[in-house]
C-alpha cells in the first residue's frame, strides 16, 4: 500500500516537474532573441571574454551579418557567419546596421537616462542620532520631478537597535543637474529593541514622521551618489515627541 | 489532337456529344470571364511588407545578474571558528564594478573563559547562532584569462570588496563593515567558482568592555549568472 502511494506520488512530482520545466526549457529553446546585425566599418574585434583584459582573437570584416547572441554589461556576444563566437564591445556594436540598413539604438547610459530614470534601488549607510544606520531603498519616479521611494532602516546603537519602515516622496527642483538636490518628507513606523546586556527595558513602537534635504550625484553608467540629511520625529507614548537628526551616504542604481 | 477536335464537333455523328461539348467550352469560357474581375479587385488588397527584422537591444538575453550560495569557515574573535553557510546575489552594474548583497550564518563556539571555567555558559543555544547581511561594492581589478595546465583557459577576475551591514551577534544586531578580496573564475559564461578572504568587523560589549572585533571568513562558492 505504501509503496503504491509513493508510486503515485512520485509520478505526481514527476508530471508536475515535467509541466513546470518543460515551459521553461521551450522557451529558452524557442523564444530566445537572437537579432543579426550587418557590420558597417571596416572591421569589428571580437574578443575571448567580456572585459577589456581579454586578448582579441578574430575580426569580422564589413558587410559580415553577424547574430547577437547575448549581452553582459556592456559587452555582446556575436556569433559571426564562419560561426566563431566572441564578445564586442558596445563602442564597436555601434558600427553595425539592422539588416535593413538602419542604424540600432545600442542604448548608451547617459546623464539624460539618469535624468529620465524611472526605477531605482539603492544602499546607503551613517548615523541616526547616535546610532549605525543601515539603509535600503526603492523608489519609483512619477515623473522626472518626484519620486515615490519605500525605505527599510536597520538601526544599531550602542544600548539597542531597532528597524524603521518608511514612504517618502521625493521633489527634484532641478532633475537635469548631474548634482540634482531634492527635498524629501515621509511617514512609517519605528521599532526599538534595546540590547541583551541592558535590563529592564521593554521593546517599543512608534510612529515616525521626518522631512530632509539631500542631492544626487550622477558618476557614469547606472551609477549614481546620494547624500542626505533628516530630521525625524517620533511620536511616543511619553509626554514629549523625540526629535532625531539622520545622515547618510551611499549608492544607488537606476534602471 | 486536331484531327481528334474535328471528330468531335464536326465528324461526329452524335449530336448530343457536340452539344455538350460546346456547352461545357462556353461554361468554361464564361466561368474564366466571371472569375478575372474578381482577382483584379483582390489583387491591391495583398500587402507584400518584407517582415520587421528591426533589432531590440533591450529584448536580448543580458546575464548581468549573478546568484549563488557559498560556504567555507569563519572565525570569530573570542569564539572560536565554524562552518558558515551563505548565499549571494550580484548585479554587474558595469565590467569593473558590481553590488553585491550577502547573507550567511554560522555558530558561536565556546570562549576559552566558558572552557576554563567548566560551566556557566555565556550564551544560550540561539544565542549562539550568528548571522549577517551585508551590501558591499566589489571592483573586478585583474580581470583576464588563467590558464590550467596547457589544454585550458579560463575567463576570470580578482576583486576588491568593501561594504556594510548588521551582524546578529550573542543576541544583539551589530553595525558590521566588511573588506576582502576574491576570485571569480568563469567556468562556462553563466556559471563561477568563487574564492573569498573577508574579515567582518563589528565593536561588541558581550564580554565586558567595548571593543572591535575582527572576524575573518574563508569561503568558497559557485554561482549562475542570469
Amino acid at each position: 500500500m505504501m509503496e503504491t502511494r509513493n508510486v503515485i506520488g512520485l509520478t505526481t512530482l514527476g508530471i508536475l516537474l515535467c509541466l513546470v520545466v518543460q515551459p521553461v526549457f521551450a522557451w529558452s529553446l524557442f523564444e530566445r532573441y537572437q537579432p543579426q546585425v550587418l557590420v558597417s566599418d571596416a572591421y569589428i574585434e571580437l574578443r575571448t571574454g567580456p572585459g577589456r583584459g581579454f586578448p582579441i582573437f578574430y575580426v569580422a570584416g564589413q558587410g559580415d551579418e553577424i547574430t547577437i547572441l547575448k549581452r553582459k554589461t556592456d559587452w555582446f556576444k556575436v556569433r559571426t557567419p564562419r560561426d566563431k563566437e566572441g564578445w564586442v564591445h558596445l563602442s564597436e556594436m555601434q558600427h553595425t546596421l539592422d539588416l535593413e540598413g538602419e542604424v540600432i539604438n545600442f542604448g548608451e547610459l547617459d546623464q539624460g537616462d539618469f535624468s529620465h530614470r524611472r526605477w531605482e534601488m539603492g544602499f546607503n549607510g551613517g548615523d541616526f542620532g547616535g546610532a549605525n544606520s543601515l539603509t535600503a531603498y526603492v523608489g519609483f519616479a512619477l515623473t522626472p520631478n518626484i519620486t515615490f521611494q519605500l525605505e527599510g532602516t536597520q538601526i544599531l546603537g550602542e544600548f539597542s537597535d531597532g528597524v524603521m519602515a518608511s514612504a517618502n516622496i521625493l521633489m527634484y527642483p532641478f532633475p537635469k543637474w548631474r548634482l540634482s538636490p531634492y527635498f524629501t518628507i515621509g511617514t512609517g513606523i519605528i521599532t526599538t529593541k534595546p540590547h541583551s546586556t541592558i535590563v529592564q527595558a521593554e521593546d517599543r513602537d512608534d510612529e515616525i514622521a521626518h522631512a530632509g534635504i539631500g542631492a544626487n550625484l550622477y558618476l557614469s553608467d547606472r551609477f549614481m551618489l546620494r547624500m542626505e540629511y533628516k530630521r525625524h520625529t517620533v511620536f511616543t507614548s511619553r509626554e514629549d515627541n523625540e526629535e532625531i537628526n539622520q545622515w547618510k551616504a551611499g549608492f544607488s542604481i537606476f534602471f | 489532337m486536331e484531327s481528334r477536335l474535328q471528330y468531335i464537333f464536326l465528324e461526329s455523328n452524335h449530336w448530343w456529344k457536340r452539344t455538350v461539348c460546346i456547352l461545357l467550352l462556353m461554361l468554361s469560357a464564361n466561368v474564366a470571364l466571371a472569375a478575372q474581375p474578381e482577382e483584379l479587385e483582390l489583387e491591391p488588397l495583398v500587402v507584400r511588407e518584407p517582415p520587421t527584422r528591426e533589432v531590440d537591444i533591450d529584448q536580448l538575453d543580458s546575464e548581468d545578474f549573478e546568484i549563488g550560495v557559498y560556504g567555507g569557515i569563519m572565525q570569530i574573535e573570542d569564539f572560536g571558528s565554524d562552518t558558515v553557510t551563505g548565499i549571494r546575489v550580484a548585479y554587474h552594474v558595469t565590467e569593473d564594478f558590481f553590488v553585491e548583497a550577502a547573507y550567511a550564518q554560522t555558530t558561536l563556539g565556546q570562549t576559552s573563559f566558558e572552557l576554563l571555567s567548566g560551566g556557566a555558559p555565556l550564551l544560550t543555544d540561539v544565542e549562539r547562532d550568528m548571522t549577517y547581511y551585508n551590501v558591499s561594492i566589489g571592483w573586478n581589478i585583474f580581470p583576464g584569462e588563467v590558464f590550467v595546465g596547457s589544454r585550458w583557459a579560463f575567463k576570470g577576475s580578482m576583486y576588491v570588496i568593501a561594504g556594510a551591514g548588521s551582524t546578529e551577534f550573542g543576541g544583539d544586531n551589530l553595525f558590521t563593515i566588511n573588506a576582502g578580496v576574491g576570485y571569480r573564475l568563469i567556468i562556462t559564461d553563466w556559471l563561477a567558482l568563487h574564492i573569498d578572504v573577508r574579515d567582518h568587523y563589528f565593536e561588541s560589549d558581550l564580554l565586558g568592555t567595548m571593543e572591535g572585533k575582527h572576524n575573518f571568513e574563508f569561503s568558497g562558492g559557485l554561482t549562475v549568472f542570469f
